[in-house]
């Protein structure tokens, strides 16, 4: 009865239809762009530093200090590599150095990592503008490109690295430049050195020990589940951190940002509301005799409004529904085919270390938090019509 | 023994303002099987009458007794049920459900008795058979002639094997032949398996079949023959 009685005035009903069509698709379509986004910056932000979980030892994070270190055991790469959830994990030294040639001097951090893997996730031999990328085994460094200028060196030069090592020991050593990386984050650009893990091993005389292991994960959406995993099997010698947590700021950032796209989103569901209001007032006002007919022949008021919240749900799914069907190979395409940014935006995205596209996400939650969002406005928006079917006088109705 | 008793039963709009009083210590008695019709002038109290006989509105005082149960001291909710169990109603303007087929009308009040569907079936096809509109069981109210529509009306009220059946002026809207019609097909319900039928009416058609004739004047009974 519910869905014969939504076509009873077709073109009204095609119309609320298309109107909540409309608004479904428009949210969809921003709310996949704006996560896409968020996904991009924060995967960029995870696959330079953090990962999506940083193992260090208790304290480390807090001082960064290189007294704070842990040893790169066979234990710990074992449970790693039985966590189905860890796709890899690159351990990583992390520490500070001044960086010398000639006259000039200029405090750098050093990042001494495994070469290959790092490379795989960040791709810098692609970045390197001169010379070469490293290998483990090399005894040699590569320099960001504005702080190999203002050292006045190149490929094949040597600098002059000192710094202070495992507790307090003189790190001092100098080190052949191999390659010049053109590093996309301006201060990074201005300071960084990277060399072989085994030589930072060295160079800080950690022995085998590391400052961090950062773990890239195969769902990123499960990071507290693998958290949780891993604290069950390493000791509480090590603190395990999400990537959240490492990147404050970041969070902070699309945090605030979000809340601008859901402001759009609510004003958007605002005219939906009032517009399935509309239609369903109009439904139920032009009804009531009807409704009094049928409650003088013995139907309870209750399943009249069970049959409006019918069709107020038919109204909404079949909106939502095809909002869903339409959206997603739209979405789909520019999730296989992010949109590219070109000039002045794209040396924006391009100085923050972000790839400049504008990505599209077809999470599951998008689509399931949009359908939820708009049935919850339809029934909202069925409140005062079925408050008016609860209270209407029979006799007044009937006589209408 | 009568199945409907009203004992002192008043009703007054508008008691704060400027009060009508529409139904003025009415005390009637209805036998099973009759064919009553209540006649009186235009705002005699007739439909007022009925609607409290039917428990579609409460009298200000007084009671309406059906079958040993005082409709005035129910429940809202309680009323409704009473209703779908044991009144059957035809109204002026025929409202029958638009979207539902003259069948789903007819079988609509047993599905809410709780019916199951054979049963449903079965007495359906009895009561089309009735009001000889077998053939138009699955066609919309909307493709059916006024009298046609009220025969399935008819048809709806008897569904639910109510004690008695109130027509409230059921043939307003029809022409002599439909009118008629409808008349012969009551009749024979009434006479055939003693369906009690009470009409609120100022047709002479109707008045001049009638069995029973229960004047109103400004709400009260002022005569019955």
């Amino acid at each position: 009865m519910a869905w014969r009685n939504i076509w009873r005035n077709k073109k009204r009903t095609l119309l609320t239809i298309f109107s909540i069509f409309i608004a479904v698709f428009l949210s969809l379509f921003t709310r996949s762009m704006q996560i896409g986004v968020y996904d991009n910056m924060i995967s960029n932000a995870v696959k330079f530093s953090s990962g999506h979980i940083q193992i260090h030892k208790n304290g480390y994070w807090e001082n960064k200090s290189l007294n704070e270190i842990f040893k790169d055991t066979k234990e710990i790469d074992e449970i790693l590599k039985n966590n189905n959830n860890i796709e890899f994990y690159i351990p990583r030294i992390e520490s500070y150095a001044l960086a010398s040639s000639g006259k000039h001097t200029k405090g750098s951090l050093v990042i001494g990592t495994d070469p290959e893997k790092e490379n795989e996730l960040n791709k810098y031999s692609q970045k390197i503008i001169k010379g070469d990328y490293l290998n483990s085994n090399d005894k040699a460094v590569v320099v960001a490109e504005k702080l190999a200028e203002y050292l006045n060196i190149s490929v094949n030069d040597t600098i002059v690295m000192l710094g202070q090592g495992y507790h307090g020991i003189t790190a001092a050593a100098q080190y052949k430049v191999k390659g010049i990386i053109d590093f996309p984050i301006p201060q990074l650009n201005n300071q960084l050195i990277i060399m072989p893990l085994a030589e930072a091993k060295y160079y800080y005389a950690t022995d085998n020990q590391i400052t961090s292991l950062s773990l890239m994960l195969k769902d990123a959406d499960k990071v507290d589940a693998t958290i949780a995993e891993l604290k069950n099997s390493l000791n509480d010698e090590y603190e395990i951190m999400p990537w959240p947590e490492m990147n404050v700021e970041l969070v902070q950032a699309i945090q605030s940002d979000s809340i601008g796209g859901i402001i759009m989103l609510g004003i958007l569901y605002v005219v939906i509301g009032f517009g399935v209001f509309g239609t369903i007032m109009m439904m139920t006002m032009e009804r009531k005799k009807e409704f009094a007919v049928m409650v003088s022949i013995g139907m309870q008021k209750l399943k009249i409004l069970i049959v409006v919240i019918f069709e107020t749900l038919f109204i909404g799914l079949v909106a939502v529904l095809l909002g869903i069907l339409i959206s997603y190979p739209i979405l789909y395409y520019f999730y296989q085919n992010p949109i590219p940014l070109t000039g002045e935006l794209a040396a924006t995205y391009e100085t923050f270390g972000i790839d400049p596209i504008i990505p599209f996400s077809i999470n599951a939650h998008i689509f399931v938090n949009q359908t939820l969002t708009v049935i919850g406005i339809t029934i909202l928006a069925v409140f005062y019509p079925l408050s008016m079917i609860l209270r209407f006088n029979i006799m007044k109705a009937l006589r209408s | 023994m009568s199945i409907i008793k009203t004992i002192n039963l008043n009703k007054i709009y508008n008691e704060t303002v400027v009060p009508v009083h529409a139904v003025k210590d009415v005390n009637l008695e209805f036998e099973q099987g009759e064919f009553t019709a209540i006649i009186g002038p235009s705002g005699c109290g007739k439909t007022t009458l009925l609607n409290l006989i039917g428990g579609l509105d409460s009298p200000t005082s007084g009671e309406v007794i059906i079958d040993g149960t005082n409709i005035s001291n129910l429940k809202p909710k309680e009323v409704i049920d009473f209703r779908l169990r044991n009144i059957g109603f035809v109204f002026q303007s025929y409202n029958l459900v638009p979207v539902l087929t003259a069948k789903e009308n007819v079988e609509f009040i047993m599905q809410l008795q709780g019916s199951d569907k054979s049963k449903r079936d079965e007495r359906v096809k009895i009561l089309f058979e009735q009001i000889g509109l077998i053939d138009r069981m699955n066609d919309r109210p909307s493709k059916m002639s006024g009298g046609q529509q009220q025969r399935v009306a008819v048809a709806r009220a008897l569904a639910s094997k109510p004690k008695f059946i109130l027509a409230d002026e059921p043939t307003a809207n029809l022409d002599s032949a439909a009118t008629s019609n409808l008349l012969d097909i009551m009749l024979k319900l009434n006479e055939t398996e003693n369906t009690t039928f009470i009409f609120s009416t100022h047709d002479s058609r109707v008045i001049e079949r009638a069995r029973r004739l229960i004047t109103l004047k400004d709400g009260q009974v002022e005569k019955v023959e």
